[in-house]
């Protein structure tokens, strides 16, 4: 069946609501003379598991549901949701938001079913993809292989945790797009000790997929391998340099630089506004000539990736940097139309209780020609930084923040000893100008990321190839 | 009263949903509920940019079967929904483990008594009067100086929240709450420098806002002093928190003798209790019984009596701030903080923020942080920051680009002075804190 009457059936046949109904309320935001108009329907299912202390520990199941209804007239927006998916509850919310625009003529419209777009992510519901006892048992085994990897192993915490999703959102030229969205993730931290001394390490992932993905290639326990591995490293590394100095990004989740350094600076809200260190460069230099970076909402089941945007429209491949230049931003519809481009199909919420904005999807440089071990041994001293915890920008000065999980000293062209807890600060608008060599190994992160913009927060994903940048702060505690 | 009925009918829903919970098996359940209402008006440029009508609700279920657990929530507040909300709880407690930790606090520690707290102030204003409020914000703040030259705008939110929480105890109570802010953000720009900063006033009467003219000046003076920043050279050097950032120290403090990072080890504060944290000069307390202030309950998110009580004095920490599952697991009993601090207040020192700038002479005065580089686990603590040189206890210039470094255990020691300009706004409230040394990393 089509994803759209998949998502019909999830959404709209339980609430009683037809395709007259979604029309009366569209023709009720379109009594005001409104440039653009929307409704969104959502309905999630999300569960969680937690393994702790050796035992399982918790689980939650959570249903969320509810539809926005959204009115724009110029650069004004009246915006009203409610969890109750009743038409008398959304005509009425139709009611108090098409005050935003002038009285206007009563409009008639018709639902368009929106065309088949390419589906990047399976429908089927990831909750059921394996039996709770198959989820109790996935979490025990990678409990048990993980506390086996070393004796100074304290403690470990494994969560697993999966959302089905289904939106609808009905546009006011009365087409109506569906999408059924899947996710899943794990993590497993653990806490190692020795002679007193205590660290931490994590490691997770996931995607637009179902539990088996954990299954598939031992990833559960390979999650528990990184993560106890990390936590060792962290027992050996001593204080990080503080200074300015070259460091070496390591491949896949250091991408994060470029989700904080750039990419939120390319958002189509803050350049539309002028708020943004990238407001008006378009055609300009903004990084060395070896990057080129995209945001791709397409990539076939990562976390970063949708068919659809929140606005119904299709998610693309588009290029921000290409050999340094800046190239454009990426658009919602509403800034889009107020700039004079088209939406790249980054208009995403959080849910139906907010508003949708431009955001990122999977972020990412493309690789470029150099080994990763030459990029490390052509650097006299420095740090490499292989993986980072969150991050963090400032996009109207540009100053940007990102801290590193695990990093090393680099001394004559080798990694000689870890350092911890170095947090890396410099300016977005240069900091990519600074990027002297760019790696063969492009690698995108496990699935991770979560990006919070105005209280938002929305799945993510970032990838880099190993990048050397010539002279970023490095914030140590040993000056 | 309208409101009183509504809280009425919430709890009916609560007492349900334990109902349905004992009918499927369950030997105890706990349940919540909670409504809130607001509007979120934000104008840009002197013109309306968003009208947002809030209206929400939720419902959650944690259900026990002797010592195993299960969690549900849902979104609707169906009769049918409760039903599969309560039976989606029950079917996820047959997988988890039993633990002997778990369980409804004791009944004992239960509040009893439901003092007013004055927190419920319902701010009858329209769309249109939000607006022009705003406006009146946003314009003080654009017209303040010419360096002002573009504004993210000013915003006025408005909310009223309805929380019942009930258990198979007896317990069941619902409260009232509203909040209210104002709030403006501008860019300021000289040659190639553009900055932004913001300002903001939250209450629970809107009578005790601020200003919308005073804000909308803050706004525009914390965004003109930023211009032309610059970096420093790496060195070590004494930092002030300015006030409004100060409280994150605390919180890192809180995060460190908190039961959940407690009994899983991963605190910089372990078996900290009756040991000097900070100096002997330190005084912090919690007082979730103050009249109308931001974190004021009666009880915490399991129903626990909430009570004012010494965390820390003479500098010796006197407690931790534990739940019920947390505090089983420590041996001890719930201090009426799950869900965290209410109304924590570090006693405010002599000095003003003028006579710290004076105390610290020469050194960094930090007012915006940002990054997560803090660790609980090993108190190693390195942060994105901007704010301004000072020397002779006097600013010098604006700084960015920058980082501060150091250990938290050390920090906390090495406190020299907390300053009586306290930022009363937050749930942790705080004057300026000056630390002795820290590392600084910058050019
Ligand atoms: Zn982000």
């Amino acid at each position: 069946m089509k994803i759209l009457n998949l998502a019909k059936q999830a959404i709209l046949v339980p609430a009683g609501i037809q395709d007259a109904d979604i029309e009366k309320i569209m023709a009720r935001l379109l009594t005001s003379s409104v440039d653009a108009a929307d409704i969104y329907f959502q309905s999630s299912h999300s569960e969680s598991w937690v393994m702790e202390g050796g035992i399982i520990k918790e689980g939650s199941h959570s249903i969320e549901q509810g539809a926005g209804v959204r009115a724009v007239s110029g650069e004004k927006t009246g915006f009203a949701y409610s969890d109750r998916i009743e038409l008398p509850v959304l005509l009425e919310a139709a009611n108090n938001v098409r005050a935003i625009g002038r009285q206007g003529q009563e409009a008639q419209i018709g639902l368009i079913h929106a065309a088949n777009t390419v589906q990047y992510y399976p429908v089927a519901n990831p909750l059921k993809s394996l039996g709770e006892q198959q989820k109790i048992d996935l979490l025990r085994q990678v409990d048990t292989q993980t506390r086996k990897l070393d004796h100074r192993i304290e403690e470990v915490i494994i969560s697993l945790s999966g959302v089905h999703e289904t939106i609808l959102v009905a546009n006011q030229d009365g087409s109506l797009a569906g999408d059924i969205r899947p996710l899943v993730r794990m993590n497993v931290s653990v806490i190692v000790v020795e002679n007193g001394r205590r660290e931490q390490g994590s490691m997770g992932g996931g995607g637009r997929s179902d539990y088996n993905y954990f299954v598939e290639l031992n990833r559960g326990l390979e999650y528990g391998r990184e993560a106890v591995r990390q936590a060792l490293v962290n027992l050996e590394a001593q204080e990080a340099p503080a200074g300015n100095m070259t460091v070496v990004l390591g491949s896949g989740w250091p991408g994060i630089l470029l989700h904080e350094a750039i990419g939120h600076g390319l958002e189509g809200d803050f350049n539309r506004k002028g708020t943004s260190a990238f407001s008006g460069r378009v055609g300009e230099r903004v990084a060395s000539d070896l990057c080129t970076v995209v945001d791709d909402g397409t990539i076939p089941g990562r976390r970063g990736s949708l068919s659809i945007d929140d606005e119904g429209t299709p998610t693309e491949n588009t290029v921000l940097i290409e050999n340094g230049i800046l190239k454009g931003y990426m658009q919602d519809k509403l800034n889009a139309r107020l700039m004079g481009v088209k939406s790249t199909g980054n208009g995403r919420r959080e849910s139906y209780a907010s508003l949708p904005m431009p955001r990122m999807t999977n972020t990412y440089m493309l690789a470029g020609k150099y080994n990763p071990e030459e990029i490390i041994k052509s650097v006299k001293k420095g740090l490499y930084a292989k993986n980072f915890a969150g991050g963090q920008v400032d996009i109207t000065s540009g100053k940007f923040v990102f801290s590193a999980s695990e990093a090393y000293l680099i001394e004559d062209g080798k990694i000689t000893r870890p350092v911890k807890g170095a947090t890396l600060i410099g300016n977005g608008p240069d900091v990519l100008t600074k990027v002297s060599m760019v790696g063969t190994d492009l690698e995108l992160d496990s699935g991770v990321g979560s990006c919070g913009k105005e209280g938002q927060s929305v799945p993510v994903g970032v990838g880099q190839p190993t990048l050397k940048i010539d002279g970023i702060t490095v914030g140590g505690t040993s000056v | 009263m309208q409101n009183q009925q509504e809280v009425n009918r919430l709890k009916d829903i609560v007492q349900n949903l334990l109902d349905e919970a004992k009918q499927q098996g369950a030997t105890a359940a706990e349940a919540g509920l909670s409504q809130e209402n607001g509007l979120s008006v934000s104008v840009r440029l002197g013109d309306v940019e968003t009208i947002e009508h809030h209206c929400s609700q939720g419902l959650g279920i944690t259900v026990y079967f002797g010592q195993r657990k299960g969690s549900a929530s849902t979104t609707d507040l169906s009769v049918e929904s409760i039903k599969e909300t309560v039976s989606a709880a029950c079917s996820i407690a047959r997988y988890t483990s039993e633990d002997e930790y778990a369980g409804l606090p004791e009944k004992a520690l239960l509040a009893t008594s439901f003092p007013d707290l004055d927190v419920n102030h319902p701010w009858a204003i329209t769309a249109d009067e939000a607006i022009a409020l705003a406006i009146e914000c946003e314009d003080a703040a654009r017209h303040y100086d010419a360096e002002i030259t573009n504004s993210e705008g000013a915003s006025v939110n408005t909310h009223q929240g309805i929380h019942v929480l009930g258990n198979s105890l007896g317990f069941l109570h619902g409260s009232l709450s509203t909040r209210h802010s104002l709030s403006c953000s501008v860019l300021a720009q000289r040659g190639e420098s553009m900055q932004r900063d913001y300002w903001y006033t939250v209450a629970r009467n809107a009578n005790n806002l601020e200003a919308a003219v005073e804000v909308g000046q803050k706004a525009a003076q914390r965004t003109l002093r930023r211009l032309e920043g610059r970096s420093l050279s790496t060195r070590q050097c004494p930092v002030l928190y300015s006030a409004e950032i100060a409280s994150g120290l605390l919180s890192s403090f809180i995060g460190a003798i908190s039961g959940g990072n407690l009994y899983r080890k991963s605190s910089f504060l372990l078996d900290a209790l009756d040991t000097q944290v900070f100096p002997g000069f330190v005084h912090i307390h919690e007082q979730p019984h103050l009249i109308g202030a931001s974190g004021s309950s009666a009880y915490d998110s399991e129903g626990v009596a909430t009570h004012t009580r010494d965390l820390v004095t003479d500098g010796i920490l006197r407690s931790y701030v534990l739940g019920t599952y947390s505090a089983r697991k420590l041996g001890l009993h719930s201090t009426g903080n799950a869900g965290g601090v209410r109304n924590l207040t570090i006693d405010p020192g002599v000095l003003d923020f003028d006579g710290l700038l004076k105390q610290m002479d020469t050194g960094l005065l930090v007012t915006e942080l940002m990054g997560q580089g803090v660790n609980i686990l090993t108190g190693d603590y390195s942060r994105g920051a901007a704010g301004f040189w000072v020397e002779k206890g006097q600013i010098q210039y604006p700084v960015e680009e920058i980082t501060i470094a150091g250990n938290l255990k050390d920090m906390l020691r090495n406190i020299v002075a907390v300053g009586n300009d306290v930022d009363y706004r937050g749930n942790v409230r705080t004057g300026s804190i000056l630390v002795e040394r820290m590392s600084i990393a910058g050019q």
